[in-house]
C-alpha cells in the first residue's frame, strides 16, 4: 500500500507540511518495499482557486490508498473520499515519523473535512 | 447621469460620499451599491425594500448515464470546478464561474446546466420614495461578485441621476461597477496609504479611458501628498472633506455627512451639475 504525506522537503526526513492542497509536493511512501517517490504539486502552490481538488487528484494519480496530513478541507475531503483515499491526521515531525506512526496504529483517521476552505 | 464613486484602498469614505451626492440631490436618484461584499449603503438611506431576488448563476450538471468518464471536461476547467478520476466528474459548483467551456467540449454531450444561487439583490425607495435603492449581496463564503454587480447593473436607469458604490481595490468587482458609468469619483484619504491606493487606481481608470476627479476625505488629518499629486498629475479635485468629530458621532449613529456637516450640503448638490458641465465641455 501507498502512503502520500504533504511535506515542505522531498524526502522522509523532511517536515510534513501545514497544508494539504497547497503543499509543495508529497512523499509518497511504499509500504510493500519501503521505497519512496516525491510527487510534485507545485503547481497548486499559487493557485487562484481550486487547490484542494487539484491537490487529491495529483495523491490520487500517485496510486496513494491512505494520506497523513494536518488538516483536510472540504473540497479536498470530498474528492479523496469519492475513491476511497483513506484521511489520517498527522502530528508534528517528519514524513518518517508519521509513517511509523500510522503503521503502529498511533495515527486517528478523519471521517469529514476538518478544516473550512480557503483554510 | 452615472456617478460611480469608487477608491483604491477601502474605508476612505466611498459610502459617505455617495450616500451625499443622493441624499443632498432634489431630483430621483439611483442609489446602486455594487460593493457585494459588504454593502452598508442600506444603513444610511434606509430604504423600505419591496422585493428581493435571487441571483443565479449556471453550472454544470452531469449526466451520469451518458457520461464516458473521459475527463475532457475536468482537463479543460481552468478554476479546477470539475475532478474526474475515472469516474464521472464531481462538480464543485462554488468554484465554477460559468464558462460553458466543459459543456463544449463533452463528447458524449452528458452536461447540462442548472442555477446556483451566489447572492440576492434588493430594490428599495428611501428619502420618501425620491431615492431609488438597489443593494447587491454576496452569499457569505461565495466569491464571484461579477455577477452579483452585473445584476445590480440592470437595475440602473439609462436616464436621470444615479449614483454608484463601487468596492474598493481596482480588480474585477471594481472594473464590472464602474465600467458603464458617465464619471469616476476616486475617493480618497490624505495619507502615505490613500496615495498609493489612489494612484494604482487613477492608473486604472485611465487605461479605461473614464473621466474621473478626486475626492479627499479628512483632508486637514493627514499630509499633503494627495494634493501635490493631484496637483502634478492635472487631476481635478473635486471636493475635499474636513475632519468633524461631529462627522464621526454621526456616522456611528447611522447619520449622513449632510446630517454631521451640514453646509457641505450645498457643495455635494452641486456636483452632478459640476460633472455634467465637466463632461459637455469635453
Amino acid at each position: 500500500m501507498k502512503i502520500a504525506v504533504p511535506t515542505s522537503g522531498k524526502t522522509l526526513e523532511s517536515q510534513v507540511d501545514n497544508r494539504f492542497g497547497r503543499a509543495s509536493g508529497f512523499v509518497v511512501f511504499n509500504t510493500e518495499d519501503g521505497t519512496f517517490v516525491y510527487a510534485d504539486n507545485s503547481q497548486n502552490l499559487n493557485a487562484a482557486q481550486g487547490a484542494g481538488t487539484q491537490a487529491s487528484q495529483n495523491v490520487a494519480g500517485t496510486g496513494a490508498g491512505v494520506v497523513i496530513a494536518p488538516s483536510y478541507g472540504p473540497n479536498a475531503f470530498r474528492v479523496l473520499n469519492s475513491v476511497g483515499i483513506k484521511t489520517f491526521i498527522s502530528a508534528p515531525g517528519t514524513v518518517k515519523e508519521n509513517i511509523d506512526n500510522y503503521i503502529a496504529g498511533n495515527l486517528s483517521e478523519t471521517d469529514a473535512a476538518n478544516v473550512e476552505g480557503h483554510w | 447621469m452615472r456617478i460611480a464613486v469608487a477608491s483604491g484602498k477601502g474605508g476612505t469614505g466611498k459610502t459617505t460620499v455617495a450616500v451625499a451626492i443622493a441624499m443632498a440631490a432634489t431630483e430621483p436618484v439611483m442609489y446602486a451599491d455594487c460593493d457585494v461584499e459588504e454593502p452598508n449603503g442600506s444603513i444610511f438611506l434606509k430604504p423600505e425594500v419591496y422585493e428581493i431576488k435571487k441571483v443565479l448563476v449556471d453550472v454544470p450538471v452531469i449526466d451520469e448515464e451518458k457520461c464516458t468518464s473521459c475527463g475532457k471536461c475536468a482537463r479543460f476547467c481552468q478554476f479546477n470546478a470539475l475532478v474526474s478520476l475515472g469516474t464521472p466528474p464531481l462538480v464543485f459548483p462554488e468554484l465554477c464561474h460559468s464558462c460553458g467551456g466543459c459543456a463544449i467540449v463533452c463528447p458524449a454531450d452528458a452536461i447540462s446546466w442548472k442555477g446556483n444561487s451566489i447572492g440576492e439583490i434588493s430594490l428599495g425607495k428611501a428619502d420618501g420614495g425620491r431615492v431609488s435603492v438597489v443593494q447587491g449581496k454576496l452569499d457569505v463564503g461565495g466569491v464571484l461578485a461579477p455577477p452579483v454587480i452585473r445584476q445590480v447593473k440592470s437595475h440602473i436607469p439609462h436616464d436621470g441621476l444615479s449614483v454608484i458604490d463601487c468596492p474598493p481595490g481596482t480588480s474585477c468587482p471594481v472594473i464590472e461597477s464602474i465600467g458603464e458609468a458617465d464619471y469616476v469619483l476616486l475617493v480618497t484619504e490624505p495619507t502615505p496609504f490613500g496615495l498609493h491606493d489612489l494612484k494604482l487606481a487613477v492608473e486604472t481608470v485611465r487605461e479605461l479611458g473614464m473621466p474621473f476627479a478626486v475626492v479627499i476625505n479628512r483632508f486637514d488629518e493627514g499630509d499633503l501628498g494627495v494634493e501635490d499629486y493631484c496637483g502634478e498629475e492635472n487631476i481635478l479635485i473635486m471636493v475635499k472633506i474636513p475632519h468633524r468629530r461631529a462627522m464621526a458621532e454621526t456616522y456611528s449613529r447611522g447619520g449622513t455627512l449632510l446630517d454631521g456637516i451640514p453646509e457641505m450640503r450645498e457643495i455635494f448638490k452641486d456636483i452632478p451639475r459640476i460633472i455634467e458641465r465637466g463632461i459637455e465641455e469635453k
